[in-house]
Order: C-alpha cells, then structure tokens, then sequence
C-alpha cells in the first residue's frame, strides 16, 4: 500500500464550488448593472428580494432533503395547500369573530397541515423504502388537488392587513419576507452546523450504513428532513398569497419544486447526499432568481426564461456528476 | 489445454491487484482456485470475462490468442460465468434468463416455444423438471444458481467460472449442484471453481491453483495433496512446519481475567450463521479464527445488533438482551468497527473530527447542541494518543490514507468507551506502522479491564493478539485455542481438522 | 411435461394478479355505469370518452416502457404541448405531413432526454425535468404563448373529430395500433426484453451482454415519439395547437402505469395492462361526471387530482409489499 506516503493537504475544494455560484452571481450583478436600465435602484432590490425569499425558504428545505440523498416533489403542492387554507380560515366565521385569534389560526393550522404532508412523505420514505421520488410524486398530485377542491378551485381575494404583513411588511426599509428567509436560514445554518440533528443529517446522506452502526437515528433524521421542507414549502405558499391578497390554488408554488432542485445544486448540495449548503441554497435562489429577472428586464421572453433555467439545472448537475468521477 | 492465462498483471490506481498470475485449465477439467481475501481471485476472473482489461500478459483459449474487451465477446468465445452475485434478473421468466440476448428468433419475434424447449432440454440435461415459464425470482437460490449454470451451457460455452457457488446454498443443494459439475464434466465442459470452502473442492475438482497477494503460488493436482497442504499454500507458510507442531498444547495456561460480560448459545442469523457458542471475559481478547466464510462478520453482527437473531440467546452480564438496532447495543456498552471501511466506516465528505465523534454524539450534546470545546478536546485527544496523521481534525477524512482513516474509526468507538469492543478486520489494508500502533492500543484498551472480540484473516495478528481464539468454520463455533502456547500452525491445523461429518448441510 | 406453452387463463391470472385486478375492476365500473346511467352506454359517450383518452393511453404507453428500466420521464406534458403546436402549425399540409412531424419533434425530445441521462450520466427525473422546462419554454416561444388555430380545409382534423368506417374514432385506432406493436415488441423482440431485464437488474444485464444503452436510448425516444402522438390528437382534436397544456400529464401517465401493475422500481410491467390503468383512471372521471349529473354528489373537476394521488398511494402501498416480499425470498 502506498497509502502511508500521504501528504495530508488543507480542504480548499468546497471554497472552490463557492466560488463559482459567487462568481456566477457576481457577472449577472454586473452584466445588469451595465446593460440592464434602471438596475441599481432601490425598488429593483425590492422586487428581487420579494420573489427571492420564496424561492430561498423552499430551497433551504429542498437542501436539508437533498442532504439525506432525497429528493421532495411535493413543495410546490404544499405551498398551495397551505396558501389555500389561510384565507379559509381568517375568512371564516370564527376567523372574523376573534380576528387575532383568527390570524394566528391562519398561519398555525395551515403549517401544521404541511408538517403533516411532510411526515406523510417521510413515512413512505423511511418505513415502506419507497424511492423519494414516487413518494413525494403522490402529494405533488393530490396535494394541489386538496388545495383546489377546499376552495373549489376560485380564486380567494382579501383584504387582512395584518396577515398581508407577512408579504407586504417591510422592516428597516426591506420586505419583511427577506428578514424571514435571512432568520431561517440562519436558525437552519445554526441546526446543520451546530446540533447533534445536522450531523446526523449528514451522516445519513454522506453513508446511511455508517451512520446507522454508529447508533444514528437514520429513519428519524429522514423523516425530519422531509417535515421541516414541508414546513418551509407551507411558509413559502402563505407568503404568496400575503403578497397577493390572494390565493389561487391553481399557480401558488406551480413549478416551485424546479426552482428549489435548481437554487439548491446551483447552491452546492450534492444530489447523492451529505452536504447541505444552507447559504449556497440562498445563493442559488438569488443567481436563479436574478437569470429569470436579467431575461425579463431586458426584454427576453418568460418563455425563453423557462429553457435558461433547464439549462442551469442541467449545468449544474452535469458538473456535479462529473466532479464526482 | 483449453485456457492458458500468464503473467497476467493488473493495478487499480497505481496499487497492483496482480503481478504475473496465470492459470491453465484443461478441457472437461474441474479446476479450482482459492486464496485469502485480497489474493487477486476475483481480478483474475473479471480479467478473463471482459470486465477489466488486463495491463499485461496474454490469454490463449481454445488454440488462439485472445482479446477480451467485452463480457459479451467472452460469452461470444465460450466463457461463461455465474458470479457469486447471480447475474439474473430474478423478475423475468426461467426461459428469459436462459435465453436472454440469444434468443431463437424468425423474422425479428422471439420464438417462445422453441425457447421455452430448448430451457427444459438443457435443464433436463441436469436432472431438472421445472415450470420454466415461472418467474425465476419465485425459485430458490439453488434453482437460480442452476438456471445460471444452464444459461451457460445452453450458449456453448466450453468454460464456465463459479464464482463462490455454494456461498447460500443448503446440503441437499450442493449435492444437486455437485451432480451438475459431474454433469458437465462429462460433456467435456470445463469448469473454473471458485471457493473458500476447501472439503467442496476434494468432491468436484480435479486440480487446484492457489493465489496471494496477486500472484499465482502454486498449482496441484487434489487427488495428491491435502487441506492443510492447501491452507499453507494459500497462507504461505511451510506445511512440514505446520505439521511438525500440531495441536498439541491445547489448554494452556488461563489468562487472567475477570467474570464473564458476553455470551451467546446457539446464536443463528441465518444461512451463514447458524450455530455460535461464545464467552467473553472481562479484560480479554477473544479472536474469532477461521477462513474466509466461516461466518465471523456473521457473528460481530449478531452480537452489535445489526441482524436479527433467528435462534439462541447472548447475555450481557448475565441478563439476556435484544438488541432493535446498533443504537441500543452502544447505549450497552457495545462498540463495532466494520470490516469495510469504505462502505460502512468512514462518512468520506466529513472531517476527520465529524468522523470521530459520531457514534459519541449523544454524549457530546445537551439538548441537541453539541458542544464543540468538549468534541475538540475529545478529538485532540485521540488523534495525539493513535498519532493519526491529518493536517488538522477539519481535514475531510476521505484525503486520509486507509491507515489513517482507520485509526480515526477504530478512535470512534474508544471515544465511546465502550465495555465491549468488536473488531472486525481492523488492521486490513493498513501500513505496517500504522497496524503495530492499533494493535498496541487495542491491548492497552484491555489492559484496563475492556474486553475485545477481534476477527482477523491474518492468523499472526490472531494468534498473537487474542487471549482465547474460536475457532470457526462454515457459520460455526467449533473449538477454542487457548494462549499462551498457541501458535499460528495450530490454528491452521484446527481449521483443516474440521472437516467430516461437520459440515453444515450434513449436520442437522 | 407439463404444457406450459399452451395459453392457460388461470395460470395467467395467477402470474398477472395486477394486471387481472385492473381488468376485473375496469369490467366492474363499466357494468356498474351502464346499469346505473342510460346513456353510459350512448354511442356519444363511447366515442368520446375513447377520443378524449387516446392521448392519455398514448403517452401512458411510453411512459410504461421508461418505467419498465426504472426511469421515469418527466417532460411528456411539455413534449405534448409543444408538438401540438407543430402539428398546427403543420395543419395546412394535411396529416400525412403533420403526424410524422409532431412524431419526430417529440421524438427529439426524447432524444434529447436519452443524451441527457446516457451520455452526462444526469439522473433521469432531473434530465426529463429539465426537458419539461425546455419543451413548456419552447412551445411558448414558437407559438408566442398562443393558441394556435390549425387549417380547418386540410383533412387535419379529420383525425381528431372523425370515426374510421364511421365506428370507432379514428384517434383510438392508432392508439390500438400502437399498442398491439408496443406490446410485440415488449413480448416478442430482444429489445423488449432487454428493456424488462434493465429494470430488473442493470448490471445482470450489462454482464450477459445485453446492449443497455441501446435500449435505454429506444425508450426514451419511444416515450418523445408517444407525447409527440398525443400533442398530434390534441392539435386535431380541438382544432388548436396548445402551447400551455400538458401539466400534469406526466403523473396521469404515470398513475395510469403504476395502476396497470407495472414495477415503479422497473422490471415488470405490461403493455395491454397500461392500456386498461389509463382507461381506469378515465373511466373513474367519466363516472364523476356522471355522478355530478344526476346531483347525488357534486364533485367538483379538483376531485381528479386527489383521486388520482390517491389511487397512486394504494398502488405504491401494494407494491412496497410485493418488493419486501421479493426481498425476503431473495435472501
């Protein structure tokens, strides 16, 4: 064995893959700045920063499942699903009757319902060994479905202030929902890195076998990835419809499952599993987000904006696949 | 002779796995190869089935020089091959399975019928009536591995490789299969033999080539040699010296020792374990001996709480447990470093201190916080006692070489204090340096009154290491060498005696 | 010797449990609709519940081979969307130049998806992803987010709104053309069965010398040239190529697979029993609507989705079980 002459080296190679997502979001910054009117503006900030922090919370979670080599269909589903249930509820009888109590229902109940599609996912994943894909392909079906038929498939418009707070808010002059995300992630960054969870999350995903004869509570870990994305995905969805007044079951989270895959292995997770790049996930959303806005502003179509971002996903996955060879 | 490898040589990044092997084979002879783990047999047989290319050497079959690029091109010539992990697809039909990729075709479309009857032609060849429409998956493991043998045969092959055939297969089966390699033989088929089980090969073979450490060491003929013959061979020790010892110290002198922590009757898991009698004193080492397949990872398993016990009870400290999982068996007290490193030891993106302290994380964290002052301290701590060589306790532990990589394992469990220590394989694919430093530390472990089951394929490390040694054979506990006084030959001549009415398929 | 050649119904049904489930279920609903409902069994209602669903069984029957070698494909709803706008666009020259032509489109996706996943070694559901986003992006930007109105003079729609021999529409009969060839070539051909043994066990069959990327790359392409099938029915069938369609598509076909007994892991599956899952699930839709017309119940179209989600999960369910057993028996 020629093991022992090893010259143990310092870890650069995650910086590196920082880096690159730094990089890539330090050309569109400037790219923008020169070519794209009225970039460096206030309201530009804002604009970006709303659309991004949904986009950022469900890709946090998506992370934390990517980590344990999982993979969760069913945000976008969720996201309408809790969206949906808000306005039912502050809308309801007893939601006009106590309108704070009403509120707090109405951000409670619907988070509780995603925490229990999570445990749903989860289940099917660690007890029945279903392959995470089907698995979260069924809530990803029925999910919208559910959201669709509680409010038989109209559109919900109204007018709650304080509900709205959550999407509307603004806090030393930046929206609300973008403190919400940096307070997430940073409660998130503070779990992966910190507790006896995160590394166990990262044991599962970087070797289950490992992990499980050295005493980690593999099926537990699984599950509470799948249920704390599904929390986030109910977060995200209420914020859509705050910043609407509205919820449409039909579009809340359409497609949010790509955008979160996408933020989250342009942010550096690994699709086999055991790394969970919380901030690379923030970082993802924000270089998606800014592609998406780049196209938009400078007068290329949404449609072309769709291929831009199945290109990233593809990019991203192929150097990922072939780093790992 | 129908194949003639030699001096064939292969490396896998830079580490040779062969240097100059070879092997003839004549034709409709039965001809086994054997060796230690790690030998090199199952490169040379990938070598000879297309899997991997050779670095050098040349293959002659069937009177010309072959290339080998492909499996296909070596079924195309006549190689066929039943690895150990059957290469069938237990979902489709027995026909499928047979015909697969050489179906009877008229105008592009499978003839079934004619498939269906050249299947149960070449089954029936072999004594075998069976639904042959059946999905294979609904058979049992014997019918595969004849299924498998049949798929070989009904392609002309004139070499079929059996790689481990008889690893999961029961008394009655192995006859079954016995009859098939006569069979064979008689047609003029030659068989390549692969085994670890060495009384099979005096049943079904007619020569033998042993293998170490990548090369091809000797090559005789069965019906002129003997088992003990083989297993220094295949250990490469010298077998007059073997013999001139004998057994006959048995039973020194006691070790000292304190009450009884471990112990298991008539422990069975299943196929590969199905009888292990086992006590573990305080502040002794018990190795497990015995040849690839005796069941001894079989047995760590069972004892760390990983398989089920299908039969027979184990103790701890008089009181019987059941472990639901290796959780429950280090809240006991039990520590298991697994043979594989690779696969059920490191975390390979985490460092080295992540890695070190997972299984002790429960006792680093309050309220689900860890605390990093007392993990770096605990960490610092071992990496100074093992001398692990990384350039800080952050370095991922996959830029670790293997020696290195299992120290931090082995400095895992050590951090768990555990009462009860199993190694298994510790000091495999370690430097020589690195491998005295782990022995040392596992006697200094017990020195403190921690007991240690410890298996390992190298019987110097065994012999020398262990303060009792039981031995196993075939997925059980068969005698028990007691230290001082014993000596490497006698565990190799306890592993040849062991053959006769023990087997398992026999005993009943 | 026992006559295993010979064609025995209870032996068959004993191996194809899944799939006698299904027809015995389907035979079930189709008698309960027509003694419950009097025009269940209306000539109008046949046709057009047979028109409607030959898109479905289409892209179900590409989607069955896909899952069969343990992939998945995510972009048939895009294909379809976009290939329904080439096939309007196509409307003018008739059909005979339409349908190659929304086949080939939607078989370049499914070549796209077969680099995708055999060459950049990209994990199937996230290549097809990404080709749903390029298809859904695509058919927008060629039909500039429009619906596009095919040519009403050319024989174009002939297809989509007309019975051969004035019986059966004539979308059904290439969907039962299809699907006899799809299943010879599943039963019958050696790429059919190295298609069953991928799924089975990929590295079994790359070490008896099956050619896995071959087959790989047949199934992918056969699952673009299916959606591009269907884009065609809808195209002709509503008179318009429609760029936003197809959502959801993806997991109808997928649910009509699963429903139809094929493996999700791959390895197992039918052609006929993909068919009778596709027309299942339809046929539970046909009978809500049924339902909501007499006014006992008032389920509203959303029910679809639940039900479909639900019907995948008892399905899931059934086959977790037959995988652990399969596990056991193994070892």
């Amino acid at each position: 064995m020629e093991q022992s002459v090893n010259v143990p080296k310092p870890a650069t190679r995650p910086n590196i893959r920082l880096h690159g997502g730094l990089l890539a979001l330090f050309i569109l910054l400037l790219f923008n700045a020169l070519v794209t009117p009225n970039f460096l503006q206030l309201q530009t900030l804002f604009v970006n920063i709303s659309q991004v922090a949904t986009i950022a919370i469900v890709a946090m979670g998506m992370t934390l499942v990517i980590a344990t080599g999982g993979i969760d269909l069913s945000v976008g589903a969720i996201m309408a699903l809790a969206g949906a249930l808000a306005p039912l509820i502050f809308l309801s009888d007893f939601g006009i009757a106590y309108p704070a109590l009403g509120v707090a229902a109405a951000f409670i109940l619907p988070l509780f319902v995603a925490a229990i599609c999570g445990l749903f996912n989860g289940a099917m994943i660690a007890f029945l060994g279903v392959q995470p894909i089907i698995a979260t392909l069924i809530l990803f079906i029925s999910g919208r479905g559910i959201a669709q038929v509680l409010t038989n498939g109209n559109l919900q418009t109204f007018s709650n202030p304080s509900f709205s707070y959550l999407g509307t808010g603004k806090i030393l002059g930046l929206p609300f929902q973008g403190w919400l995300a940096l307070a997430i992630a940073c409660v998130l960054f503070w779990g992966v890195t910190r507790t006896i969870w995160g590394r166990y999350l990262l044991a599962v995903g970087g070797n289950e076998k490992a992990a499980y004869l050295s005493g980690g509570p593999v099926k537990r870990v699984k599950i509470g990835a799948y249920v704390i994305c599904a929390i986030l995905s109910g977060i995200a969805g209420l914020i859509v419809v705050a910043i609407n007044s509205a919820s449409d079951a039909a579009r809340n989270g359409n497609l949010m499952e790509l955008d979160a895959i996408a933020a989250a292995v342009v942010g550096g997770a690994l699709l086999q599993g055991g790394r969970a790049p919380i901030f690379g996930a923030i970082l993802g959303a924000v270089i998606i987000q800014l592609v998406k806005y780049t196209l938009l502003a400078n007068g290329v179509e949404d449609e072309v904006a769709l291929i831009a971002k199945a290109l990233i996903i593809v990019a991203a996955v192929w150097l990922q696949q072939r780093r790992k060879v | 002779m129908l194949l003639a490898m030699t001096g064939i040589d292969k490396a896998f990044g830079g580490v040779p796995a062969l240097r100059g092997a070879g092997i003839e084979i004549a034709p409709g002879e039965v001809h086994a190869l054997i060796g230690q783990n790690g030998a090199g047999k199952s490169t040379l047989i990938k070598i000879l089935t297309g899997v991997y290319k050779r670095d050098a050497g040349t293959i002659t079959f069937d009177g010309g020089t072959r290339e080998l690029t492909s499996p296909r091109a070596a079924q195309d010539i006549g190689i066929a091959t039943i690895y150990q992990e059957l290469n069938l697809v237990p979902l489709r039909s027995v026909t499928e399975n047979v015909v697969m990729g050489y179906e009877p075709k008229r105008f592009g479309m499978v003839k079934w019928r004619e498939a269906n009857a050249r299947t149960r032609d070449v089954l029936a060849r072999f004594g075998i009536t069976l639904d042959v429409t059946e999905q294979l998956g609904n058979y049992s493991t014997a019918i595969q591995q004849l299924v498998a043998i049949a798929r070989a045969v009904s392609l002309d092959s004139k070499l079929v490789i059996m790689d481990e055939p008889t690893s999961s297969l029961d008394a009655s089966e192995v006859e079954v299969l016995f009859g098939v390699i006569r069979e064979l033989k008689r047609q003029g088929v030659a068989v390549l033999y692969v085994s670890h089980f060495l009384d099979e090969l005096f049943e079904v073979c007619d020569r033998v080539t042993v293998m170490r450490d990548g090369q091809s060491v000797t090559s005789r003929d069965l019906a002129e040699t003997n088992k003990l013959e083989l297993i220094a061979d295949m250990l490469g020790r010298n077998k007059e010296d073997v013999e001139a010892e004998g057994m006959t110290e048995f039973g020194g002198a006691e070790a000292k020792r304190g009450p009884v922590r471990l112990q298991a009757d008539s422990v069975s898991t299943g196929p590969r374990l199905t009888e292990l009698n086992l006590t573990l004193h305080e502040g002794e080492i018990v190795g497990l001996g015995g040849l690839l397949g005796a069941g001894r990872t079989e047995a760590a398993r069972a004892l760390f709480g990983v398989d089920e016990l299908t039969r027979g009870t184990i103790k701890m400290d008089g009181t019987s447990i059941a472990f639901s999982g290796p959780g429950d068996a280090i809240d006991a007290g039990l520590g298991f470093l697994a043979e594989d490193r690779k696969a059920e030891g490191i975390v390979p993106d985490m460092s080295v201190r992540e890695n070190l302290t997972l299984a002790l994380l429960p006792k680093l964290t309050s309220r689900g916080k860890i605390s990093f002052a007392k993990e770096r301290e605990i960490v610092e701590r071992y990496i100074r006692a093992l001398g692990i060589k990384t350039a800080d306790m952050d370095q991922p532990i996959r830029e670790l070489s293997g020696g290195n990589q299992q120290k931090v394992l082995l400095a895992r469990w050590l951090a768990t204090e555990p009462d009860i220590l199993i190694l298994d394989e510790p000091t495999r694919g370690v430097d020589v340096g690195a491998k005295r430093e782990i022995q040392a530390f596992v006697r200094d472990y017990v020195e403190k009154g921690f007991s240690v089951v410890l298996i390992s394929s190298e019987f110097e490390e065994i012999v020398e290491g262990a303060d009792r040694i039981i031995v196993m054979h075939e997925g059980r506990s068969v005698s028990e060498l007691t230290n001082p006084g014993v000596t490497e030959n006698m565990l190799v001549n306890a592993l040849a005696h062991n053959d006769g009415g023990e087997a398992p398929w026999n005993s009943q | 010797m026992l006559n295993e050649d010979a064609f025995d119904l209870r032996r068959y049904i004993q191996r194809n449990s899944a799939s006698a489930t299904v027809w015995a279920v389907l035979v079930l609903l189709i008698s309960f609709g027509l003694m419950r409902y009097e025009n269940f069994g209306s000539a109008y209602n046949i046709t057009s519940f047979l028109n409607y669903n030959a898109m479905f069984i289409a892209i179900s029957l590409g989607m069955c081979f896909v899952i069969m070698t343990g992939g998945i494909d995510l972009s048939v709803g895009s294909v379809a969307a976009f290939t329904s706008v080439i096939a309007a666009y196509l409307s003018p020259y008739g059909i005979q130049i339409a349908l190659p032509g929304a086949i080939i489109a939607g078989c370049a996706f499914g070549a796209l998806n077969a680099f995708f996943i055999i060459v950049m070694k990209i994990p199937p559901f996230i290549a097809t992803l990404a080709t749903m986003l390029g298809a859904k992006g695509g058919a927008l930007v060629i039909s500039g987010a429009q619906t596009i109105s095919v040519d009403w003079s050319s024989n174009f729609t002939k297809l989509g709104m007309e019975k051969a021999a004035g019986i059966l529409p004539w979308t059904i009969v290439i969907v039962i053309i299809l699907a006899v060839a799809l299943w010879i070539v599943l039963e019958c051909t050696s790429i059919g069965r190295t298609v069953l043994a991928i799924g089975g066990s990929e590295d079994a069959s790359a070490l008896m010398g099956l050619k896995v990327n071959r087959a790989k790359a047949f199934v992918y392409i056969l699952s673009g040239g299916c959606a591009g099938l269907a884009g065609l029915f809808l195209a002709s069938g509503f008179g318009a190529g429609q760029p936003l369609e197809g959502i959801g598509w993806e997991l109808s076909a997928i649910a009509a697979v699963v429903v139809g007994g094929t493996l999700l892991t791959g390895g197992m599956g039918s052609v006929p029993a993909t068919v009778a899952g596709a027309l299942l699930l339809g046929l539970v839709f046909n009978i809500l609507n049924f339902e909501n017309g007499r006014g006992t119940i008032s389920f509203s179209a959303y029910w679809q989705m639940v039900i479909r989600g639900g019907f995948l999960f008892v399905v899931i369910l059934f086959q977790a079980q037959i995988m652990s057993r399969q596990k056991q028996v193994r070892s």
